[in-house]
């Protein structure tokens, strides 16, 4: 039972940093269906800093330069999609895909590459190995593990809603979102404010990234890229109906689901059930599913989402 | 005023142009990715790639048989970005493909190795799961507003579990060589019939899917532009509330339209499997074909015959990657260019801006002089 709480609480820390990006980018009008790209370059970037780390390093220097390596990753990773559906009037949907193509390739291409020169040519694989780094972030009170990386999350939380609620900033964001146009009349950056959603959510979702991959395990193989994470996130972000507080509930909702997958061995009577080992791997998707089709009839989409601004149109 | 419009600015070529200008870029930025990991045998690389299988070219016989594999192997990558495009035409973003594309393996090899059925039946069985599964998204996109593109993802991760499911049985799996067992040993009568493979040096790949993959983009492209029922899809896809009050029954061109889509991409998974060309293993990501598709429709220009284009191109690009000397690079590079192109051609209306603003600023000028 504590492992259910463990990894509920590492999922639940993933999915309400990467749904609290995705809500900031649509917010400001700009869908991020690459969010599971930005993960896989944030968890790369994390990893690598941690691979790289000398082994004498204290755990506070660890963890910083972790958390802002994937920090800035997801933030250049999330410039390409600003760039492209910003400046460039480009198809959301597409360069969010191809975002995400590119990354899992890029992590598998530069992963291979640095594990290359590391090991002078014996090893070709795209996995990295980060005991040392995953142990710096664990700490314990009592039975339980915990990890940094879930108290970094609920900070993260209460600054996002009180940011989302009460500065100027934001309000200027959201308004981008619902009514571009509107916003530009009295003054508003709209191409700006935009910019500004979508480096949030790059920035939240590189940190995603890192505790996707390195709260609850010490190796991770970059071929197989952040394996959906990205886009259960925005199906949390979906049903919390774009509002910070209400994600966290999701999240923590879907969370449950997510680690039965990996903890059902552990759990006498659920894996007495005569239910194959795959069939929890299905649960997320299938509970999501489900949800989405209960919770998207009254959708509270912000208006202008997926429409590129354009200045002159009436 | 001049009523014809010039060469260069007819909708068509514009789109090659930039099409051909969007690969040709992503070749180029493939080049320096190379040069990084590796400047001194990057342009040795680069050549391995683009020369691909004409390496052969002093055997003309093993020169044919492996253009025949890049054929036989761009079939499902093409007839998946038929699907894509199709639903893209009529508004829908159809990410699901990779997920029908799943169940259309799942049903294509059980009914084939398990069942043993003719081959015939595997395909329908395949185009049946395929459409089913489009369904789903279709179903729950007309009647409960769910985004498709989320319930594609959700439904692509589904099928994958549910693939490794049934295909894991022992009925269906070699667990020795774990892959699936060889549709040729198992049922003979499960293979697709041969294509011209005295052509392609004695090639036993080639199968009939060669032609079908074309009946099916011209019948795409006859659909689209020449029926009702494509205009109405069209029209669904450009306002659904427009096409409403013109009589049009928008909830069932939506479920139509993921149905053929899904029906396209089952249609597209057997079209490979049933070949015996590839088995099916135990995986942990979702086959990228889909996905590769949307790169190749977007390539093509949303265009049912240069979807075949390019879909030949970016299989040969991904076949490419296998040349590449493994000292110095790994074949993922390839797939990384695929990936680069994509993006590129999300800049594709920038492009496009940019030519007719060439065009005009001409045009002006020359008003302007006279």
């Amino acid at each position: 039972m504590t492992l259910l709480i463990q990894y509920t609480l590492i999922f639940s820390a993933v999915l309400i940093l990467v749904a609290l990006g995705g809500m900031f980018s649509e917010r400001s009008g700009i869908i991020n269906l690459g969010l599971e790209g930005i993960m896989v370059f944030g968890a790369m970037a994390g990893c690598m800093v941690m691979v790289l780390l000398p082994s004498d390093a204290s755990k506070f220097t660890i963890i910083v330069l972790t958390l802002l390596a994937s920090a800035a990753a997801g933030m250049v990773a999330s410039l390409l999609i600003a760039v492209a559906c910003i400046n460039f009037k480009a198809d959301q949907t597409l360069i969010g895909t191809a975002l995400n193509m590119l990354a899992t390739a890029a992590a598998t291409v530069i992963v291979k590459a640095f594990n290359t020169v590391r090991s002078g040519g014996s090893d070709f694989s795209a996995k990295l190995d980060y005991v040392k780094g995953h142990d710096a972030f664990m700490f314990k009170i009592g039975n339980l593990q915990l990890s940094w990386f879930i108290v970094i999350a609920v900070i993260l939380l209460i600054c996002a809603t009180v940011f989302f609620y009460k500065t100027k900033l934001a309000l200027r964001l959201r308004a981008c979102g619902e009514h571009p146009q509107a916003a530009d009349s009295v003054g508003i950056n709209v191409y700006q404010m935009r910019y500004v959603g979508v480096l949030i959510s790059g920035f939240l979702g590189g940190l995603g990234g890192i505790i996707y991959v390195a709260a609850a395990n010490t190796t991770w193989h970059f071929d197989y890229g952040v394996a959906g994470a990205g886009f259960l996130a925005l199906a949390v972000m979906i049903f919390g109906q774009w509002k910070p507080e209400r994600i966290a509930w999701a999240a923590v909702l879907f969370a449950v689901f997510r680690s039965l997958s990996n903890v059902y061995m552990g759990i006498g009577f659920l894996s007495a059930l005569p239910i194959s080992g795959t069939v929890y791997n299905m649960f997320p998707y299938i509970v999501s599913l489900i949800v989405l089709a209960l919770t998207s009839q009254n959708s509270r989409a912000p208006k202008a989402e997926g429409i590129p601004y354009d200045k002159g149109a009436r | 005023m001049n009523e014809k419009t010039s060469f260069s600015k007819r909708p068509g070529v514009q789109t090659l142009l930039v099409s051909v200008l969007c690969a040709a870029f992503g070749v180029f930025l493939g080049f320096i990715i190379l040069l990084l990991m590796n400047p001194a045998h990057a342009v040795e690389g680069m050549g391995a790639i683009l020369r691909n299988f004409f390496k052969y070219d002093n055997n003309i016989t093993t020169l044919m048989y492996y253009f025949g594999s890049a054929i036989v192997k761009s079939v499902p990558i093409i007839l998946c970005s038929e699907a894509i495009l199709f639903a893209f035409k009529a508004g829908l973003f159809n990410i699901g493909v990779a997920g029908q594309y799943t169940v259309g393996i799942i049903a294509s090899l059980y009914t084939s190795v398990a069942l043993g059925w003719h081959w015939f039946f595997c395909v329908l069985a395949a185009i049946a799961a395929g459409a089913i599964w489009g369904f789903f998204s279709g179903f729950l996109k007309a009647n409960f507003n769910v985004n498709e593109v989320i319930a594609g993802i959700m439904l692509n991760w589904i099928s994958l579990y549910l693939c490794n499911i049934i295909l894991g049985q022992e009925t269906v799996m070699n667990v020795s060589k774990s892959e699936t067992y060889d549709i040729a040993e198992k049922n003979a009568s499960g293979l697709l019939p041969g294509f011209l493979q005295g052509v392609f040096g004695n090639n036993q790949y080639m199968t009939i899917a060669i032609p079908i993959t074309i009946i099916v983009a011209v019948v795409i492209l006859f659909v689209l532009n020449k029926t009702t029922f494509g205009y109405e899809l069209k029209a669904t896809g450009h306002n659904k509330e427009a096409a409403r009050y013109a009589g049009m029954n928008p909830k069932r061109n939506v479920i139509f339209t993921l149905m053929i889509s899904g029906a396209i991409a089952g249609l597209a998974a057997s079209m490979i499997y049933l070949t015996g060309i590839e088995h099916y293993k135990i995986s942990s990501s979702v086959p990228g074909m889909g996905f590769n598709g949307i790169a190749v429709a977007f390539l093509g220009g949303l265009n049912p015959i240069g979807a075949i284009l390019a879909g030949f191109f970016v299989e040969y690009l991904t076949l490419g990657g296998q040349y590449l000397n493994t000292n110095y690079y790994n074949p993922q590079v390839a797939d990384l260019m695929v990936a680069i192109i994509i993006y590129l051609c999300g800049f594709v209306l920038f492009f496009k801006h940019l030519f007719s603003q060439i065009g005009k600023n001409k045009a002006v000028k020359k008003e302007v002089q006279e």
